[in-house]
Parts: structure tokens; C-alpha cells; sequence
């Protein structure tokens, strides 16, 4: 199963055409879209605009993949909890966000297990057909010591 | 053993509160406060903001008045943030009313700084960046990552 969620903020109705689209040739694969303020509404999978903190967590516990936008919060809930993610950047170039900062995220996750990029609908749909086969990362729940030292110390001198 | 601090530590929903989270250990063994337009959190201490951005002058213009309220009546020790609007007001009143200040801009900014993350330096008694390639002197400082 597919949960795609395009996030809290913005709407993005790329990510979401291109799924539609993928889906109605593959309409085995079930699919559920937290699709945000789009005013595009999919055709071939159910939909919603936003989800609650239950509702969210059901869906993402239920999914063998997670589609998404290049956000850190997604991506991080991701490799917490073990689910491989394809995610895709929102272009500034294309209106579709304040600056090219999901673009700089891509470059910097691509890299790691579990995560894998699509720039294009090309990209995208050669990853959504090798959904079965993709890996999935892990991370614990904390950021890294040296950090939480930095952190710490500051917070007691 | 040190002293138990009264931390307000502030966040975005979603990926800024997240990555606030990922810092739990240190919020932790103080009493912390926590902050954001999240419909709900799981902690002891919770309270709510409005959801603003920078699409909205207006609205930005209420929230900074809840945080300043919160400010005043929560008298912190520290300030600490992991962004965006709701943070950079919470350590601009912060350090305003003698709070010390962190900010750690969001691992999504890899290649600059956030927005509210290059104006919050002046209120920031510790700046930092999640990418060494960010950090240099005057600018923010690199001290780890929350991944």
C-alpha cells in the first residue's frame, strides 16, 4: 500500500498528477493521498486534504511505501520507523515553493538507505516499479551526542 | 548535579518539531515548555500558537504577540529553537527579557540558512547549523546534527 502525504503547509499538485496518473495503469496497487489544499483531486485513489495526528499515524503504520514531498519532518518519520520513502522536491523555479531548499535535501538524503529521489515523472514511475523491491533505513529516536553536548553545556555554563 | 533549568522550546509543526523532538533527552531533565501550532503534543507542558508564515504579515503579527505573552508569563532560563516564525519571536522576546537563547537551523537547509535563521543571529546567544559547510566565524556554528 502507498500513503503519499504532501505535507502541512503547501499544496503539491505535481506529485499528486503524477501519481494519479501512474495509478490508472496500475490499479492493483491501493493507494491513499493526503493531498493538502490541491485543487487537482486524483482519479484513480481515495484522498484526503489533511489528517489528524491519529488519522496521520494509522495511515503511515498501514503503508509499505511512503511517497511525499522532500520534507525533513516526512523523511525523518521515515527512517525512524523503518519505511522506505520516495519523495520529490517542490521547484521554487516552478512556484512551488519560497526557495530550493527541498531540491538541497534531495542531494543531501539521496544518499541514504531507504531514501530514493525522484526529480521526474520518468524517475518516478521507474521507482514505483520496483516498489517491492526497494530498502528501507533505520535511525534512532535522538540526535547525535555531540550535538546534545554542544547543547547541554550551553545550557549549564 | 545541576540545576533543573525552565526551558520554552518552540517549533514549526512538522519537520522544525520533529527535529526539536530528536533533542528530547536534554528537555528531558529540565522543565520545558513546549511551543507549536501542532494540534496536540505528547508532553507534559503544551501550549498552542497560531499557525504564520511569512504569506501572512498580519497573522505573523499575532503570533509574535502570543509569544511575547508567553514569554512574560513563563520568565524562561532558556530559549531554544529549532525554527521557524514562532522561534525566531521566542528568542527575539527571550533574549529581550534576559532568556538564555539557542537556534539550530533545520537540517532541510543545507545549502543556506533558513530566513529566520539568518535574521535571528542578533538574538541568539548560541547559533548553529546542522552542515559544517554553513558554519564560519561571525556566522552560525556547526556542533552536530540531529541525524
Amino acid at each position: 500500500m502507498i500513503f503519499l502525504t504532501v505535507g502541512t503547509q503547501l499544496p503539491f499538485e505535481r506529485l499528486v498528477k503524477m501519481l494519479d496518473e501512474w495509478s490508472e495503469t496500475n490499479p492493483d496497487t491501493p493507494i491513499f493521498g493526503q493531498i493538502g489544499g490541491s485543487s487537482y483531486k486524483p482519479k484513480n485513489f481515495e484522498y484526503c486534504s489533511f489528517l489528524d495526528s491519529s488519522e496521520y499515524e494509522k495511515q503511515f503504520n498501514q503503508a509499505d511505501v511512503i511517497v511525499a514531498h522532500a520534507g525533513i519532518g516526512t523523511i525523518l518519520s521515515c527512517l525512524v520507523a523503518s519505511k522506505s520513502i520516495i519523495i520529490s522536491p517542490r521547484l521554487a523555479s516552478l512556484g512551488e515553493h519560497r526557495n530550493e531548499h527541498q531540491l538541497a535535501t534531495c542531494k543531501k538524503v539521496s544518499k541514504l538507505q531507504g531514501c530514493y529521489v525522484a526529480h521526474d515523472k520518468a524517475d518516478f514511475f521507474q521507482l514505483l516499479g520496483q516498489i517491492s523491491s526497494l530498502g528501507s533505513g533505520k535511525i534512532d529516536m535522538h540526535a547525535n551526542q555531540d550535538l546534545l553536548k554542544a547543547i547541554e553545556k550551553y545550557i549549564d555554563d | 548535579m545541576q540545576k533543573k533549568k525552565k526551558i520554552l522550546a518552540v517549533a514549526s509543526k512538522g519537520g522544525h518539531l520533529i527535529q526539536l523532538m530528536r533533542l528530547r533527552s536534554i528537555f528531558d531533565s529540565h522543565e520545558t515548555i513546549f511551543i507549536s501550532n501542532h494540534d496536540s503534543l505528547d508532553v507534559e507542558k503544551y501550549e498552542r500558537v497560531i499557525d504564520a508564515n511569512m504569506n501572512s504579515k498580519f497573522k505573523l503579527i499575532l503570533l509574535a504577540i502570543q509569544i511575547l505573552m508567553l514569554i512574560i508569563r513563563h520568565r524562561p532560563d532558556i530559549v531554544i529553537s529549532t525554527g521557524a516564525a514562532p522561534g525566531y519571536f521566542a528568542l527575539m522576546f527571550g533574549h529581550i527579557f534576559g532568556s538564555k537563547t539557542i537556534w539550530l537551523d533545520s537540517i532541510a537547509n543545507a545549502e543556506e540558512l533558513s530566513l529566520s535563521g539568518s535574521k535571528v543571529a542578533r538574538w541568539a546567544g548560541l547559533w548553529l547549523t546542522q552542515w559544517p559547510d554553513l558554519a564560519k566565524s561571525g556566522g552560525p556554528q556547526y556542533k552536530g546534527s540531529v541525524f
